[in-house]
């Protein structure tokens, strides 16, 4: 069967873990690895797995532009920028994994096929996807949820330079991408980074403000949601809930990673390297349906 | 001259005994007495900083507005002084706010091993023209090396000082005469230390503080702070005028605030209960006991196994959702014992 090529940008952990990814999928293959640093473990592993790797980063594209139609960018907000319009002319799907907010914020399990016709997406924080769906779904029994809080916990370990010069954007992102999802009047959203060891797994906190909350409908809509997520997500668990507490409803996730690159307890990492595959997933196959007809 | 700063904390740590529920009457009071009695900052705010109000750690009866207004409409000597954790408030929506009501001084605390989440927000704050000081939390949870790597990041950002934490109040004073001389002798800038007295042990650790070098001290009028409380600033006062150390402090209006004001702001006198000995022996935040006992009563389980398994788990703070989970499972455990012994015949 046919497969659509793809770019993956940044060869650090997430770009890593993208490439094995990709090798799995029926629908991708990958056409180019590219960064900056030549002396990337990330390179030195692509090269023995096969995979055609470059130093140019986006460059590698440019000069090559028959070598993928998607480009998945793992390097950082800054060079995103960059990045972005080169690729943009180029006419490549591009699939964001920074939290540089250019393209257009996409959570696959809400808002996928409209992010299908755009040229940029934007794929939020990873404490985003990890919890927008759940307060989705509590908005769509409770409209009028009052307010919605957000925790997420994530290993010290599995939290990169990136993230952490970023902590900053991380949390006013995951905030402003709630309220922009869903429509809720008022939200906050906490990040921690835990420093046990062995490293914890990836654990959000959803608590939603809401005046005589109807449990059982919320709990049927959230499993529901759960369950569409882990058809790409597999580690994605719904922990504890929803339970209500006066008019407090929690609700408690936890992400196991697929162990791929990163350890397990990384699920923080994998829940946007596998939303990012899933869109890739999307798009190539309407693009191979496209060449059939 | 080169005198130790001291970081009135009683405004912000002494909201987790009141649960973040400061009056504006409390904090204007508080604010007019203070002034005058020799303190370099007054930090207020919810007892987790700026933004930290939340259904995680606790709803603030006042917004960061209110409380930093009325403060700053009373203080005309002293510092106006914040506390904030990345992750929790962020430059846009709470660290810009402040400044601009008029905030002097700005405390970014991070966990003892995580510095590096504390870069933007001093480099902010600094950029901003005001004082920045960087917190590193739970310091009994690491090495002095680590202490000192960590610190180093701090000073590299442009904190003008470094201050250890003591969160759980878990430390003996051998070990804070070691942290803090490591961090004295390898930074060029003030360090400095905050107590909690789970052990008993505020007055003197703060005092083994300022013996190994630390030029700043944090604590609060009555000990009035989370759990057991804080090193009390009046008797260390005292402390300090009988070992012959000159402070800018004013131990007689100390008194005077800690006796006709603090008092009114709190609901108990100030005491280490056994939760707050077991969070110490736990080395876990004392912040969480309020929650802690609640969980313990809901699940029928003994608050003091809570705090030891959040101990072995090495929760930090803002892990308030542990808390409910480690009760579930001991509560499990415990039906699963009462079963097998129904069993046994």
């Amino acid at each position: 069967m046919k497969k659509i090529k793809v770019g993956i940008l940044g060869t650090g952990n997430i770009g890593s873990d993208l490439l094995i990814k990709v090798q799995r999928s029926k629908f991708l293959e990958c056409g180019i690895f590219a960064g900056r640093n030549p002396r990337s473990e990330g390179i030195k592993r692509a090269k023995i797995l096969g995979v055609r790797t470059s130093c140019d980063s986006v460059e590698a594209i440019k000069n090559n532009p028959d070598c993928c139609d998607i480009v998945f960018d793992a390097t950082s907000a800054k060079v995103h920028f960059h990045n972005a319009s080169i690729l943009e002319k180029m006419g490549k799907y591009i699939i964001d994994l920074t939290p540089s907010q250019v393209g257009k914020m996409c959570v696959p399990v809400i808002n996928m096929a409209e992010c299908l016709d755009v040229k940029n997406v934007n794929l939020v924080t990873c404490g985003g996807q990890s919890v927008i769906p759940i307060a989705y779904a509590i908005m769509k029994v409770h409209p009028e949820t009052e307010y919605i809080e957000i925790v997420a916990s994530i290993s010290s370990k599995s939290a990169g330079p990136g993230t952490r010069v970023n902590i900053d954007e991380f949390t006013q992102t995951t905030r402003d991408s709630i309220l922009s999802f869903t429509g809720v009047p008022k939200a906050k959203a906490l990040i921690i980074l835990n420093p046990a060891e062995p490293p914890v797994l990836m654990h959000n906190t959803i608590y939603a403000t809401i005046k005589n909350p109807k449990i059982e409908r919320l709990s049927s809509e959230i499993k529901a949601m759960v369950k569409k997520i882990q058809q790409y997500v597999p580690g994605y668990k719904l922990k504890l809930g929803p339970v209500a507490e006066n008019n407090r409803v929690t609700t408690m996730i936890e992400v196991v990673g697929l162990g791929d690159y990163l350890p397990q307890y990384s699920g923080n990492l994998d829940i946007i390297t596998c939303a990012a595959v899933k869109i890739a997933e999307e798009y190539a196959n309407n693009k191979l349906l496209k060449i059939k007809v | 001259m080169n005198e130790i700063l001291f970081f009135d904390s009683t405004l912000r740590d002494g909201s987790h005994a009141v649960a973040h529920q400061l009056t504006v009457e409390n904090i204007r009071d508080y604010c007019a007495e203070i002034d005058s009695a020799g303190v370099y900052t007054v930090i207020v705010g919810h007892g987790n900083g700026l933004g930290a109000s939340s259904l995680q750690v606790g709803l603030s009866g006042l917004t960061d507005h209110q409380m930093l207004t009325t403060a700053r409409s009373q203080l005309k000597k002293t510092r106006l002084g914040v506390f904030l954790i990345p992750g929790f408030g962020t430059i846009k929506d709470d660290l810009a706010p402040a400044l601009e009501i008029g905030v002097d001084l700005v405390c970014v605390a991070a966990h003892c091993t995580e510095a590096d989440v504390t870069r933007q927000h001093i480099e902010y704050v600094r950029s901003k023209g005001k004082e920045a000081f960087g917190i590193l939390m739970m310091q009994h949870m690491t090495t002095k090396e680590r202490l000192l790597e960590e610190a180093l990041k701090m000073q590299e950002y442009g904190a003008l000082g470094v201050i250890l934490m003591d969160s759980a109040g878990a430390s003996l004073p051998d070990l804070v005469t070691e942290n803090i001389g490591r961090l004295v002798k390898g930074t060029n800038v003030k360090v400095g230390f905050h107590a909690h007295n789970n052990l008993g042990m505020a007055i003197a650790n703060s005092f083994a503080a300022i013996k190994a070098g630390a030029m700043i001290i944090d604590g609060t009028l009555r000990g009035f702070g989370a759990g057991a409380g804080n090193c009390q600033m009046e008797v260390l006062a005292g402390c300090l005028n009988k070992a012959g150390i000159e402070t800018e402090l004013d131990l007689y209006k100390l008194m005077d605030v800690s006796e006709h004001i603090a008092t009114t702001m709190m609901t108990k006198a100030q005491e280490i209960t056994s939760i707050g000995l077991i969070s110490g022996l736990a080395g876990v935040f004392s912040g969480f006991a309020t929650k802690v006992k609640v969980a313990a009563e809901r699940f029928g389980v003994d608050p003091r196994d809570i705090f030891m398994e959040l101990g072995k788990r090495k929760v930090v703070a803002g892990q308030e959702d542990f808390i409910t989970d480690v009760a579930i499972e001991l509560a499990e455990q415990k039906n699963e014992k009462a079963k097998n012994q129904d069993l046994s015949f």
